[in-house]
């Protein structure tokens, strides 16, 4: 048995064999000797590959819609075409192995693009890139179609935005991955989707592992491969035990969240993506509490249009049918940023232009996706966030903006719904001026992660500060119950959307301090409201 | 040989998306010589990759000429293409 641990980020115990997920590394084969050998070959990659991105413009057209579909549809053309196939060709004449002519020639083809004087064509070299590589990852034997033939845990060193989609999740029982961490895209993703995971976890990318028993314990932290007897009787108890106490929650599905003093606290979801919607109904949370934007913008090479982002929003809307959603505009910045941002490194990112800076800076970028979400709010309730708020002037400068935005859509006669429009409070200059911005927005949400951060002084990404880290901080409770002080007195909502609201230990105090909502990943929705039909709650 | 020009009006200029579309337009005519000329550049109108290193934009001009089997209908077919599409 070998044992290790990891940062658990989304709570569980799962038992499975363990399935290896590892990109493209492999060296090179040379070539046998015989061209004609490795000709064959390369056709027969070329033909799996092009079946392969058949399949994707197929699940992607499903999953993702028209547009992130097209760009795989080019990728097939460029497999097809005749000057790419002629290099190819060329280059296993000249002695060299499929895969390596296959890598040279999509090397050459995407200097071409870079080298154009059109953003459009330069991140075509992209495309070029990926298809090759697709097709060498065929011919190195690794596959870049990763495929699960039975339920198992997934072990990866770490995944990007374009990996997970390609994963087939209904097989993952848990992920275990050697970097990420509690706010990377993976544990995001495992949260919404309630899969047990481990994140920083001490685990070797050893092949042998593949195939072998293996249980994750996210609940302590730990994983165990080929589990002995007892470690596997104790764990699988654990793990009924989970299931048993999620069965328990069941009953509180469909009944208000209301205290036994009758306090009400509205209890909401946060999701990431539009097929995360299903999750929201199924985990039965009472209305999108936040719509991270980012999805749209990360994993592609150019600028989302208004329509893409229009028809994302539209999806989640209508799937809510009737419940409510916030939409938080984009949140990116130097450390989570897309390439044709093209935004300047920073020293310190979490410190530099991100959240509604870039709004500010970009009115263009801004002003496509207002136009959208306001586009969105005609099909359901919708409304609207602005993340990494410091000061007044910068919320009385955004709203301007939206209301030239909207104004522009009613002049073009395009259909428009009623729009709150609220900001995140993760700064402490906007928690100490809250009673400020209270009187110029709509409601609160409060981003306690970024919060926590920024008060504490303890970047959340560096597991080793933990101990300073501390999360229930009284400077972070008492601005909590001031925060919320604030907004009431000046008669708007306010609610909780970071990880803290989550936290079962203090429903009682955010009730207490009288939180309206709360917005949790989806999977912990029932739990919560148990925690709260058990409390007393204020005297109503 | 037939030739004739066209002035592209897509805002987008040949993108990768029209470029697949009219190499596949090309080719279905199996026995004419296609070429499509911009900026000083000549690529096969059969090949994506060719026409989208064109890097031709909205305003350029375009000249398309046909040698082969079939010319005239493969210049009628190109014509409309364009002016559908581009």
């Amino acid at each position: 048995m070998i044992r290790g641990s990891g940062l658990p980020v989304c709570s569980g115990v799962a038992i499975g064999p363990a399935y290896l997920y590892r990109k493209g590394q492999a060296t090179l084969p040379v070539s046998c000797g015989d061209s004609a050998v490795e000709q064959q070959k390369f056709d027969q990659a070329k033909e799996i590959a092009l079946s392969q991105l058949q399949h994707l413009v197929d699940q992607a057209t499903k999953e993702l819609g028209e547009e992130q579909a097209m760009i795989l549809d080019v990728q097939m053309m460029m497999l097809d075409d005749l000057d790419y196939l002629e290099s190819i060709q060329a280059k296993i004449q000249n002695g060299l192995g499929a895969a390596q002519a296959v890598k040279q020639t999509g090397e050459e083809f995407a200097m071409d693009f870079a080298s154009m004087d059109d953003a459009y064509m330069q991140a075509r070299a992209t495309d070029v890139r990926d298809v090759s590589t697709r097709v060498v990852n065929i011919l190195c034997g690794g596959s870049s179609g990763f495929e699960m033939d039975q339920p198992g845990i997934l072990i990866a060193e770490d995944l990007t935005p374009s990996e997970t989609v390609q994963l087939p999740k209904d097989k993952i029982l848990a992920f275990v991955t050697q970097h990420g961490s509690a706010n990377s895209h993976t544990a995001i993703l495992a949260r919404i989707m309630g899969i047990p995971s481990l994140v920083k976890a001490d685990i070797a990318m050893d092949d042998s592992l593949s195939g072998q028993m293996m249980v994750v314990d996210c609940i302590e932290g730990n994983y165990y491969i080929q589990p002995d007897d007892d470690t596997l009787k104790t764990m699988t108890e654990k793990r009924e035990a989970v299931i048993r106490r999620q069965q328990e929650l069941e009953a509180y599905r469909g009944k208000p969240s209301v205290t036994r003093n009758g306090q009400k606290i509205k209890l909401y979801a946060n999701i990431g993506n539009p097929s995360d919607v299903e999750h929201v109904i199924k985990g039965d949370a009472e209305g999108v509490g936040l719509l991270r934007s980012e999805f749209l913008y990360l994993g592609r090479e150019d600028y989302p249009t208004e329509d893409d982002l229009y028809q994302a929003y539209r999806k989640v809307v209508e799937g809510l049918q009737g419940r409510p959603c916030v939409i938080r505009t984009l949140d990116i910045g130097a450390d989570k940023q897309a390439d044709y941002f093209n935004l300047d490194a920073e020293e310190n990112p979490a410190l530099g232009l991100r959240g509604i800076r870039i709004c500010i800076r970009r009115p263009e970028v801004f002003r496509t996706q207002m136009r959208a979400i306001y586009r969105a709010s005609a099909h359901g309730p919708v409304s609207v966030m602005f993340p990494m708020i410091a000061s007044v002037w910068e919320v009385k400068r955004v709203r301007e903006m939206c209301d030239a935005f909207r104004k522009e859509l009613e002049e073009q006669g395009v259909p428009v719904g009623e729009v709150e429009h609220g900001i995140m409070i993760e700064t402490p200059a906007a928690a100490v001026i809250s009673d400020e911005l209270a009187k110029v927005v709509d409601f609160f949400s409060i981003g306690t992660n970024d919060l926590t951060q920024y008060t504490l002084a303890v970047d959340r990404q560096n597991p080793s500060l933990e101990e300073f880290g501390d999360t229930h901080h009284p400077a972070i409770m008492r601005l909590l119950r001031m925060i919320a002080e604030n907004a009431h007195k000046a008669g708007i909502w306010c609610g909780i959307c970071g990880e803290l609201g989550a936290d079962p230990s203090l429903t009682e105090t955010f009730l207490d301090m009288g939180y309206d909502e709360l917005s949790v990943s989806p999977t912990r929705v029932l739990e919560l409201r148990k925690k709260v039909c058990e409390s007393e709650g204020k005297p109503q | 040989m037939t030739t004739f020009t066209y002035v592209i009006q897509d805002p987008l200029g040949i993108h990768a998306r029209p470029a697949g579309q009219l190499a596949k337009t090309a080719a279905t005519f199996a026995d004419c010589d296609i070429k499509v000329s911009a900026n000083g550049q000549t690529a096969d109108a059969k090949r994506i990759m060719g026409l989208m290193k064109l890097g031709a934009k909205q305003g350029h001009t375009l000249t398309i000429t046909c040698e082969g089997g079939d010319e005239a209908a493969a210049a009628a077919g190109m014509e409309a293409f364009l002016k559908e599409n581009l």
